[in-house]
């Protein structure tokens, strides 16, 4: 079991930790809700949960909880531009067909 | 493709529900826009990396263009290009005149109290254009942010007066926008450095642009920044350092009245560049062609340049202590100076302001992009993507609100400087026996009586049920929210008949007005408190001449002999003159009471006839 940040995503994460001044690490997540079923969940973390996995990579730590974890194994954090817009992308191996624009998903 | 920031714990939205937000700086010259990702407030860039959009709107008969491209043909087409629309917004026909004859566009004469400006694509007025720049702001922001703003921030100077700040919330109505908060300009800069969260304390706004100079004394009060003075001058800025500069170089290159005016333009140029570049470095190389062909080379150092502007600079300081005097404080309580504008790059504006103010001021942000920051990390907070006990509560009633009660009295419901969005009751009742309505009279001011603060709204409640006066229990609310709207509702209690209204407190008052109204209260407050014992003795005279003369006409007949009658007719008559005529509230006080001794028998005698009334025909063992 396995999360990833690829090198962009790891620096923007570890910049924005830094500028926030405090927090462990970033949360992903997946919550029911959306036009396919799932969405993404990306949280600052100040404190973990009992039943929080903590997984650690290119020196920035990545938390998911374990019900989270069963949909999101293997996936690889990105951070791409298009346009003036940018942000996180998750490249998820478990999703079969997510909405147009990419915000929810089913597995 | 949906591109995913970074929220605060607990507060990820739903998909397609995210709360963004961006806070905009309207400014004269140039304006920007920033939002807040992933904990980040930046401000955002064009396709062009381009962050300044200039405030400058061009019509054509194909449509309107907005920015660098309209400032660009400025020289070519000057009726249809309007730059510099924050000068004009939300004056009436009078305000604008006078700027009119320094300015090349064409006002159209109209009976409509705001001025029109004609241009090929048709009449246009301040808000009009100011929207173009807004809608450009915002498309940019959607751009970035990949979806619809919830909302906007716009900045505004801290001396815009209410029509100013209405029609510039008009201009975000016309673009589409919804305007969470305007926040005054120095505010924004204090928010963007941290300094709501962190000790109270007072901190000064030296905020030096191209073209305009302001500064502005703020005082951190629970969370509140409250603007105790401002000031400045609204024709000194960075043009004219550039300005003193290219004059050296004239007289250095032995240029006479004979320089064309391409050969000033370059000139401002370079003495822009020269004033930038000695932000970097000791000296720079200075090179100008003469008329006649023929070249000058020199070099100008900081000490020359400083020599220059120190004048413009000592101008900006004279400003600051009179703020400071202003504000009632003294330079050494400034706890922070936060420099905003980019002429505050200088580092001869930095060292002459430390020096003023006794404290190294704050310029890690750039200068150009604080007021943004700021109204971008304001609009973060309002769109609720931070948690509730982050919530910045940034504005004061600037003057009580209260009502009118007997005598010409004001009752304050809501006292100056209580933060806003408000809601405060408080209980009235009846004055007349059987009284069925109630004039409300809404006053603003910090006078005592009414006729000294200003009207706001009158409106009536009808329907009380008739009761003996001091009965009816009648819950007058003011409730002021956050864009400092005021609704006033009064309710009968017993009934729930109800009546309101809704009135805007500081509708055309300036800051001036607001301050002279201030400092009245003031100097006025010994013969207020003296006027307000007048007033409160005359209104209890009154009430105690109704009661008795209501006594006297149910059963003075028969409880009181023609001499006891007459005794009382005199006392209440001589007290009927005192409330009329004396003017101390100690005179008419001592007639209430000689009248109320002279009573003491008669109201006796009424109350062992009201209680044999009550129990004729029973036992007394019935009301044991």
């Amino acid at each position: 079991m396995a999360i990833t940040l690829s090198d962009t995503a790891a620096e923007r994460v570890r910049r924005f930790l830094d500028n926030r001044g405090s927090g462990i690490g970033v949360r992903l997540g997946v919550k029911t809700s959306g036009c396919s079923g799932m969405a993404y969940v990306m949280e600052f973390v100040d404190e973990l949960n009992e039943d929080d996995v903590v997984f650690e990579d290119k020196g920035v730590k990545v938390i998911v909880d374990q019900k989270s974890l069963v949909y999101l194994d293997g996936t690889e954090l990105d951070y791409a531009k298009e346009g003036l817009n940018e942000g996180f992308v998750f490249n998820n191996p478990n999703v079969k067909d997510q909405c147009g624009c990419g915000e929810s998903f089913t597995v | 493709m949906a591109f995913l920031q970074i929220a605060e714990p607990g507060q990820s939205t739903a998909p397609h529900e995210h709360r963004l937000a961006a806070g905009i700086d309207l400014g004269t010259t140039n304006s920007l826009v920033a939002t807040v990702r992933s904990g980040v407030a930046e401000t955002l860039p064009d396709e062009q990396g381009r962050h300044l959009l200039p405030s400058v709107v061009r019509y054509t008969p194909q449509g309107v263009i907005v920015g660098e491209a309209a400032r660009a043909a400025a020289a070519e087409d000057p009726h249809n290009i309007i730059a510099s629309v924050k000068r004009l917004i939300g004056r009436g026909i009078e305000d604008v005149k006078t700027l009119a004859d320094r300015l090349p566009y064409e006002f159209v004469d109209t009976d409509s109290a705001v001025p029109r400006i004609r241009t090929v694509a048709g009449d246009v007025s301040p808000v009009e254009v100011s929207a173009e720049i807004l809608k450009v702001l915002a498309r940019r922001a959607e751009a970035t942010l990949g979806g619809p703003l919830s909302g906007v921030v716009i900045t505004v100077p801290a001396y815009f007066d209410d029509a100013q700040r209405q029609a510039t919330k008009d201009a975000a109505k016309l673009a589409g926008l919804h305007v969470f908060r305007l926040l005054n300009e120095p505010t924004a800069a204090a928010v963007a450095y941290g300094l709501d969260r962190g000790a109270e304390g007072v901190h000064a706004i030296y905020d030096l642009g191209g073209g305009t100079f302001d500064i502005s004394i703020l005082r951190l009060n629970k969370g509140v920044f409250e603007v105790l003075a401002t000031g400045g001058d609204s024709a000194l800025g960075g043009d004219d350092f550039d300005r003193a500069i290219a004059e050296w170089m004239l007289e250095q290159a032995g240029i006479g009245r004979e320089a064309s005016p391409g050969l000033l333009r370059g000139l401002m140029d370079k003495a822009r560049a020269a004033k930038e570049a000695l932000s970097e470095q000791e000296s720079v190389e200075i090179e100008v062609a003469r008329p006649d062909g023929s070249r000058w080379a020199g070099q100008l150092d900081r000490d020359t340049f400083n020599q220059l502007v120190d004048p413009l600079i000592r101008k900006t300081i004279t400003a600051c202590r009179r703020a400071l005097r202003d504000a009632g404080v003294r330079p050494e309580d400034i706890e922070d100076v936060v420099m905003v504008g980019g002429s505050t790059r200088a580092l001869r504006v930095r060292e002459k302001v430390g020096e003023f103010f006794g404290t190294e001021p704050l310029v890690d942000i750039d200068p150009d992009k604080v007021v943004a920051i700021g109204a971008a990390l304001q609009a973060d907070v309002l769109a609720g993507n931070k948690p509730e006990d982050e919530m910045l509560l940034l504005d004061v009633i600037p003057l009580s609100l209260g009502i009118e009660t007997m005598g010409g009295l004001v009752e304050k419901i809501i006292p100056r400087n209580t933060t806003i969005p408000v809601a405060r009751a408080q209980e009235f009742t009846t004055f007349k026996d059987g009284q069925t309505a109630m004039a409300i009279h809404v006053v603003q001011g910090e006078r005592e009586l009414v006729a000294d603060n200003r009207s706001l709204a009158r409106f009536e409640l009808r329907g009380i049920p008739p009761m003996v006066a001091g009965a009816a229990r009648i819950r007058v609310t003011f409730s002021v929210d956050a864009d400092g709207l005021l609704h006033v509702e009064a309710e009968e209690l017993s009934q729930g008949v109800k009546a309101s209204v809704e009135v805007k407190p500081s509708y055309g008052l300036t800051d001036e007005e607001i301050a002279g109204m201030l400092k009245e209260s003031i100097e006025h407050a010994g013969e207020d408190m003296v006027a307000r014992a007048l007033a409160e003795q005359r209104v209890e005279a009154a009430r105690v001449i109704e009661a008795l003369q209501a006594a006297l006409a149910a059963d003075g007949d028969e409880l009181l002999d023609d001499a006891e009658r007459q005794r009382i007719e005199q006392v209440l008559a001589s007290l009927r003159r005192s409330a009329e005529t004396a003017t101390d509230a100690d005179a008419i006080k001592r007639a209430i009471e000689e009248l109320e001794k002279t009573c003491e028998f008669y109201v006796e005698r009424r109350m062992n006839s009201n209680i044999r009334k009550v129990m004729a025909g029973h036992k007394v063992d019935e009301f044991e």
